[in-house]
């Protein structure tokens, strides 16, 4: 549960041990790569230090923004780690997104909160050895020993005398210069830090707030079409036959065409060969978005659905029923003997878990604009996963990945949505047979309809505890989706998942049922479900043991040490940390609340952070929820690095889990979707969201990411506390208020 | 169908349908972006203008109901002395995650205090409820429309034991 990322993604991890490689380019100048020799020479640009430094004559200084921008913020903080070491003067930074180039800049994509711990390391080091070049550039200049010199604000000082220069008279000089190893750079003390640790308002906010050009949607260029594509309605369905002569009479349309007759682009997800990412529909081109719009709506097609047409919510929850009947089709792990010990226990409790499909819903729709033209492919694409699109979409057109350029737009959200890009091979598909550039824009209705789900699941779970009120035995029966054997990778289950390692007798099965639905990763993938059931059930078991549910939790956590859990492992310390600071700060066990008025508390590990979550609700007689406040304690290291806008971050995880809890579902009705708006599907409104206070517990370990962690314990946080106001006890998502009356 | 509109204080002439929503109008005819579209149901508030000083969703407005009203987008609003405050008041507090419904956000709330210099809390969230921001940036938001209104309540966006 430490890193949940789809298996592409991970294989372009590097490894901590080849995490930097320099080599001296054209010109001396200094080159930043990730894995060792395969740093690559890039020609330089007058003004350019690396290839993320670049200073201009006026002493401005930019910093390339590497990875793309989906509201994490990692515009501004990333940028912050190279000016910080570079002492520059950040009231005259410029931070620019980079261009795609992953042999300059490393892994360039937004997951699995990975840019913090992947970057902080390298790109204070780039920082610091465009400085120390500047610094040997001054010192030449002066005559000095290095050793005499000082950097503050993008200039060098030489102390004894008082002289400054300023970087930019002095770049010119220094780009001549070899480039430091970065291995061997010195890094500052962070007691000395000016940018680090200080609140850096996003650097796009002035454009945000002025209603410039910005996102992906927005893209323009000369000569394009506006494009719409219709897929059928049910996962997997082909068009038969279209009224495509009476489309490309309409006005302002230019053509309507079928996209993937006859043609498979297979990809594999979940070790196998499962959907085609050009899914096959009909494309309509025309000279503005509402005309395209209004030939889609007079377009009638008759689809061959296939065999999707069968599958239902209710269908799977039919099926997950008779699995739970039955002996499971893989036990993946087992610990003790969890049969023998629920028979000899004090106390048994079962219950069984459901949660529904969700869509990401991100409020730009996946579009993208894209420009084939021979061999050659321009597109313009808001996508967490640049690298992964242009190999998609290089192998669908035929075309050499150096053909393909891909701009890193910023998105209007990404959630894990836009880490596929099967909206980046439809603009591309349609450009090339339209012969010109085009904007495809999804409906609000394709892409709640059309989206890579986190899936449904169902849990069956049975705990003992002892005659002293300790969990003693666990069994769970996860019923989920697979095959052969193997559950798929974003409805799959860890077998690290707490409380493994920490219960003596512990079984984690599972039952597995196909589905045609495609599945992908929704923010805090596979934990975002999972930790709802596993901190849920803790709390069951706490109350029938009748223990403080925050204590049975750090009882069962035990003693500080870390448990084989992915790279880094799960240190137990640290879950007991922001357990406990959590129960400080939100008063826990102290306050006399009203009746009907609970806290519920919860955490997890993932994405390298923790995170524990007391939520205070209400429920009135009628069984409608006022949640009055949550308390967050997050631990993701030593150092936060932009506090302003990680406050922001932890919030919106808080309150997106709140969504899921309280809003939220997918149903699949004959193999298709049945919400299309945000008013089947809606996301946590103004009314709804509750204040969230972030409080961060500093532990001296490296900085890691906060756009996953904050997520999970929210939504076990909200259901622990309805049950303490109410004695009810929610085992189905989202709740249901009717249930909840007094 | 030729239109004369009225949009951020100048008349432009546009040649399109007359079912064509302004917000299509906006984005596709003017290159005026800074409108976005969401939902195209008026479900989400992402794309909301002004209509004489009122606030309107510009995916559900034909261009043909429009006539001689005034039009203000998220490119004009700066000119009105609430707009710029809000938009001081969204870089102060530093408002955004993604950024994609703050448009919409500030054009709802600049409406709210033409109309309303002092709002409450829960006139704010009254006023505010129907725009949707899927990153859930809604206390800052409250926060920024505060501190527009009143200019007092810049309290620190720092978090704790950071």
């Amino acid at each position: 549960m430490s890193l949940q990322l789809p298996p592409e993604m991970k294989r372009r991890l590097p490894s901590r041990r080849a995490f930097l490689a320099v080599t001296a380019g054209a010109g001396g100048a200094l080159v930043v790569g990730y894995y060792t020799g395969v740093g690559r020479a890039r020609s330089l640009k007058p003004g350019e230090l690396n290839a993320y430094v670049s200073i201009a004559p006026d002493n401005t200084v930019t910093i390339a923004a590497k990875n793309p921008e989906i509201g994490q913020g990692v515009k501004t903080m990333l940028p912050m780690l190279v000016a910080e070491e570079l002492d520059a003067d950040w009231s005259r930074v410029k931070t620019e997104q980079a261009p795609l180039d992953q042999d300059a800049y490393g892994p360039q994509f937004a997951g699995g909160s990975m840019s913090t711990p992947l970057n902080w390391d390298p790109l204070r080091r780039v920082g610091a050895a465009a400085r120390q070049m500047l610094v040997t550039a001054a010192a030449a200049n002066w005559n000095v020993p290095e050793r005499e010199c000082s950097t503050a604000m993008s200039k060098v000082r030489h102390d004894p005398t008082g002289r400054t220069l300023d970087y930019g008279a002095l770049v010119a000089a220094a780009a001549k210069l070899r480039a430091p190893d970065l291995r061997s750079v010195k890094l500052k003390d962070p007691k000395t830090y000016t940018i680090i640790g200080r609140t850096k308002p996003g650097v796009d906010v002035p454009v945000i707030v002025t209603g410039e050009p910005l996102f992906g949607i927005d893209v323009e260029v000369p000569g394009m079409l506006y494009a719409v594509f219709q897929k059928c309605p049910v996962f997997g369905g082909r068009v038969k036959s279209a009224n495509l002569d009476e489309v490309k009479k309409l006005p302002g349309v230019k053509d309507a065409f079928v996209v993937g007759a006859g043609a498979q682009h297979a990809f594999k997800a979940e070790g196998r060969t499962q959907f085609t990412q050009l899914m096959n529909g009909v494309a309509i081109t025309a000279d503005s978005t509402w005309h395209a719009e209004k030939a889609r709506a007079a377009l009638k097609v008759e689809w061959d659905e296939g065999p999707g047409r069968s599958e239902s919510s209710a269908g799977y929850a039919r099926t997950a029923a008779e699995l739970a009947s039955k002996a499971p089709d893989l036990v993946f792990r087992s610990d003790g003997d969890a049969a023998r010990a629920l028979q000899s226990a004090a106390k048994t409790v079962e219950a069984a878990y459901e949660y529904p499909f969700l869509a990401h819903a991100t409020l730009e729709p996946q579009n993208c604009t894209a420009s084939v033209t021979g061999d050659r492919c321009e597109l313009w694409a808001p996508t967490q996963a640049p690298g992964e699109g242009r190999q998609l979409v290089a192998k669908t057109l035929g075309l050499r990945e150096s053909d393909v350029d891909v701009h890193m737009m910023r998105c209007g959200g990404g959630f894990g949505r836009r880490l596929v890009g099967d909206f980046m091979v439809e603009a591309a598909w349609i450009s090339k047979v339209a012969g010109a550039p085009v904007k495809l824009t999804w409906s609000r209705e394709d892409d709640i309809q059309h989206d890579y789900y986190r899936p449904g699941g169902w849990h069956y779970l049975k705990g003992g505890i002892d005659k002293d009120g300790k969990l003693i035995a666990w069994r769970q029966h996860f019923a989920t989706f697979g095959r052969d054997g193997r559950m798929s990778d974003m409805a799959g289950m860890p077998k690290q998942m707490h409380p493994a390692g920490r219960v003596a007798n512990l079984e984690y099965a599972a039952s597995l049922m196909p589905s045609s639905v495609p599945q992908g990763p929704l923010r805090a993938p596979v934990v975002n479900a999972l930790v709802w059931v596993e901190q849920s059930f803790i709390d069951e078991l706490a109350h029938a043991a009748g223990k403080d549910p925050l204590q049975f939790q750090i009882d069962l956590l035990g003693k500080a040490e870390v448990l084989p859990d992915g790279e880094r492992g799960f240190d137990t310390g640290r879950a007991r940390g922001v357990l406990e600071k959590v129960r400080e700060v939100s008063g826990w066990g102290k306050a006399k609340l009203p009746a009907r008025t609970g806290m519920g508390v919860a955490f997890s590990y993932c994405h390298l952070g923790y995170a524990a979550e007391v939520v205070q609700a209400s429920v009135a007689a009628d069984g409608k929820i006022k949640i009055d406040k949550v308390w967050a304690a997050v631990d993701v290291g030593r150092q936060i690095i932009n506090p302003g806008a990680a406050e922001n971050q932890c919030q919106g995880g808080v309150l997106d889990g709140l969504s899921h809890a309280l809003n939220q579902k997918i149903t699949i009705e004959n193999g298709a979707v049945v919400e299309n708006n945000f008013d089947g599907f809606p996301p946590l409104s103004m009314m709804q969201a509750p204040p969230v206070e972030i409080h961060f517990v500093l532990t001296d370990h490296d900085p890691t990411g906060l756009g996953e962690p904050p997520l999970p314990p929210a939504i076990p946080a909200l259901t622990n506390a309805i049950f303490a106001a109410t004695g009810k006890r929610v085992r189905k998502l989202p709740i249901d208020t009717g249930t909840l009356g007094a | 169908m030729r239109y004369s509109l009225h949009v951020n204080g100048h008349d432009h002439t546009i040649d399109v349908d007359e079912d064509t929503p302004l917000l299509w109008v906006l984005r596709d005819a003017m290159n005026l972006k800074g409108t976005k579209y969401g939902c195209g149901a008026g479900l989400c508030g992402a794309c909301t203008v002004h209509i004489d000083g009122q606030a309107v969703r510009s995916c559900r407005m034909p261009i043909a109901a429009i006539g001689t009203s005034k039009v203000v987008t998220i490119e004009g609003i700066g000119a009105t002395p609430a707009g710029a405050r809000l938009q001081q008041a969204w870089m102060k507090v530093d408002v955004p995650q993604c950024g994609y419904c703050q448009p919409g956000q500030i054009m709802t709330a600049a409406a709210l205090l033409a109309q309303n210099s002092a709002p409450s809390d829960d006139e704010i969230v009254a006023a505010m409820d129907g725009n949707l921001c899927r990153c859930a940036t809604y206390l800052r938001i409250k926060q920024a429309v505060k501190l527009a209104a009143d200019g007092t309540s810049a309290s620190a966006v720092n978090a704790k034991g950071a």
